[in-house]
């Protein structure tokens, strides 16, 4: 297998994180992010790459990205909705945000729509029990939601196509919505 | 008495020169001409007790570290607050993240610690850009680096992000996770403060553990100690969320009673519904009903004399309407998500516990299997690595236990005919 080909700005800012810490092994998880910055997801050609940067066997890359919630080995909608079900969430209506999603989206979890805009998945807490029911688009929280809401956030989103990630690469969260 | 939260929700607290304006790093410059055995004298004497969930007293901590060796020590703020029910530490991150570095920069002159490393739980993505921007302030105003606060003394911190795993919370779990491993627990001993981040001497502290002590380096850790009970000294943090008028936040003198606490800070019962029971530390302890809720205290001694833990100080309040069973299997449901597949009795055990909750709440499950969901748990209690199979079982049993009605409700019987 040949590895995946990254751009020289990854790459720099991979070595920058590399010269901070006493060991390269422990910028794994941060190569990961930059990568999957990138692509999207991390293929098998993609955490090769990383193995070859860190000097580590395959397998040792492999294991922590499919260890991680946060790391992805297929494709998401550009706008990827992580909705909070554990308990806090759950007895201020997360239930109820599940049902509109489906029927908004017409998807099943981790399914892509059709025009590559949405996707979405049920996770566990994401700390904002006090504000929820709480959900991740990208990276960006949205809180005190209600099925309405989150019909109007939708909404936006397709109008406005905000950035909402976390970029590794800049230190930076995107604007969010206006 | 609020000693964490007097500058929050005052706007661009996050700024350095806001927060030096209110007399923020006078600690960390008075703690840089103090020898550091003086520093850990003084939080020993503040009595203050880790404030991550377990509560074991810091000074006693930094204690462990050996003297006179040459490996380096490290320094890691835990900010993996993943446990279902907490978000304190979010708010001193994002609201305050200097008085968190002022707080860290005072622990590595106590432990003589060069390289300090956050980490923070990936999710917390804007908690980490205020994070990351007020580490840059930090460095240019002298206070990060080589020679701080014009002294010989020099410090690096490092953002280090995770990527969405409870289990990084534990605190081996969480520097396999910074050596860039898979986030599973490692046996111990040998305890971190002797082998920990590469195998050097490591001290691991929640984030509000550290902000507490520029305080207690101002004021003195006697003064520290007057503060609570005699044995839960200071103020904690109780991030509360569920069916109260008002979650949120509040700083509390450890000792306030909790019935008292839920009715004046959180304004009661949302809805005008009726209290039914409170899980007071975090989704890993013992569910407490609303009748042993009576002259009970919010600090470590009287939660666990109650049965249960006072825990991170993340306190879910449930009302008369909800099902207590379909509680439990959310919870279980997290946990058997959330294990990290290590040891076996977790890994199986959690999964099945969750099928049979699952089971019970369908109306499918029968006595068998509530009967098995208690043998499965004696199976895991004890039985692992971590604490996480104790942290899984004590609520599921304490659920059993304070309410069984429910779960017998639940019992599918089959019904019989009498001609």
């Amino acid at each position: 297998m040949i590895s995946e080909q990254i751009s020289e700005q990854t790459e720099k800012k991979l070595k920058e994180i590399i010269a901070q810490y006493p060991d390269p092994k422990s910028t794994v998880i941060a190569a990961l992010y930059l990568v999957q910055e990138e692509k999207g997801y991390l293929s098998n050609e993609a955490m090769l790459w990383v193995a070859e940067k860190l000097d580590l066997p395959a397998v040792r890359v492999k294991e922590v990205a499919t260890f991680y919630s946060m790391f992805r080995q297929q494709a998401v909608g550009k706008y990827h909705i992580q909705l909070c079900r554990t308990l806090s969430c759950m007895v201020t209506g997360s239930k109820a945000l599940l049902e509109k999603i489906k029927t908004r989206l017409k998807l099943r979890p981790h399914e892509v729509s059709a025009d590559g805009m949405w996707s979405y998945e049920e996770v566990e807490c994401l700390g904002s029990c006090g504000s929820g029911p709480a959900m991740l688009i990208n990276d960006t929280l949205f809180e005190h939601l209600t099925p309405e809401k989150l019909n109007n956030i939708i909404n936006r989103i397709e109008a406005e196509q905000p950035d909402l990630s976390y970029s590794t690469l800049k230190e930076t969260l995107g604007q969010g919505l206006k | 008495m609020k000693i964490l939260t007097t500058n929050i929700k005052l706007s661009n607290q996050s700024d350095i020169h806001i927060y030096e304006s209110r007399g923020g790093y006078k600690s960390a410059a008075k703690a840089m001409n103090l020898p550091a055995e003086t520093i850990v004298e003084e939080v020993k004497a503040s009595g203050l007790r880790g404030r991550g969930g377990a509560g074991f007293p810091t000074g006693i901590k930094w204690g462990f570290v050996p003297k006179n060796q040459d490996l380096p020590t490290y320094l890691v703020m835990n900010a993996d607050e993943s446990e279902p029910g907490t978000f304190k530490d979010k708010l001193l991150l994002e609201q305050d993240p200097h008085l968190c570095l002022e707080g860290l920069i005072i622990a590595a002159k106590a432990l003589n610690v060069h390289l300090a490393i956050i980490y923070i739980r990936g999710e917390y993505a804007y908690g980490a850009t205020v994070m990351q921007k007020a580490i840059k302030q930090a460095y240019l105003a002298g206070y990060l680096g080589e020679k701080i606060f014009k002294s010989k003394y020099a410090l690096d911190v490092i953002l280090h992000r995770g990527a969405g795993a409870y289990i990084c919370g534990e605190e081996t779990a969480l520097l396999n996770s910074i050596e860039g491993k898979r986030g599973q627990p490692r046996l111990k001993p040998p305890f971190p403060a002797v082998s920990g981040l590469y195998g050097c001497p490591t001290i691991i502290n929640n984030v509000e553990t550290l902000a507490n002590l520029p305080w207690i380096i101002e004021h003195s850790g006697s003064s520290y100690a007057k503060i609570g009970t005699a044995k839960s000294t200071g103020t904690k943090l109780i991030s509360v969320s569920g069916n109260v008028s008002q979650p949120g936040v509040y700083e509390v003198e450890l000792g306030y009673p909790v019935l008292d606490f839920i009715q004046n800070e959180c304004r009661g019962i949302a809805n005008g519904k009726k209290l039914k029971a409170v899980i007071p530390g975090g989704s890993s302890v013992a569910v407490l009903r609303a009748d042993e809720l009576n002259n009970l205290k919010l600090d470590y001694e009287s939660l666990l004399a109650a049965g249960s833990m006072l825990g991170s100080g993340g306190m879910i309040v449930l009302d008369e309407t909800i099902d207590m069973v379909e509680v439990c299997a959310n919870l279980q449901n997290f946990y058997a998500y959330e294990s990290c597949g290590q040891c076996t009795p977790c890994r199986e055990g959690g999964h099945w516990v969750e099928k049979l909750c699952r089971k019970l709440v369908n109306g499918t499950g029968t006595r068998k299997d509530l009967d098995l969901v208690q043998s499965v748990c004696s199976g895991i209690a004890g039985k692992t690595i971590c604490p996480f199979g104790d942290a899984l079982v004590s609520p599921t049993l304490s659920f059993i236990k304070k309410f069984p009605e429910e779960f017998e409700k639940k019992i599918f019987r089959i019904k019989t005919y009498v001609r």
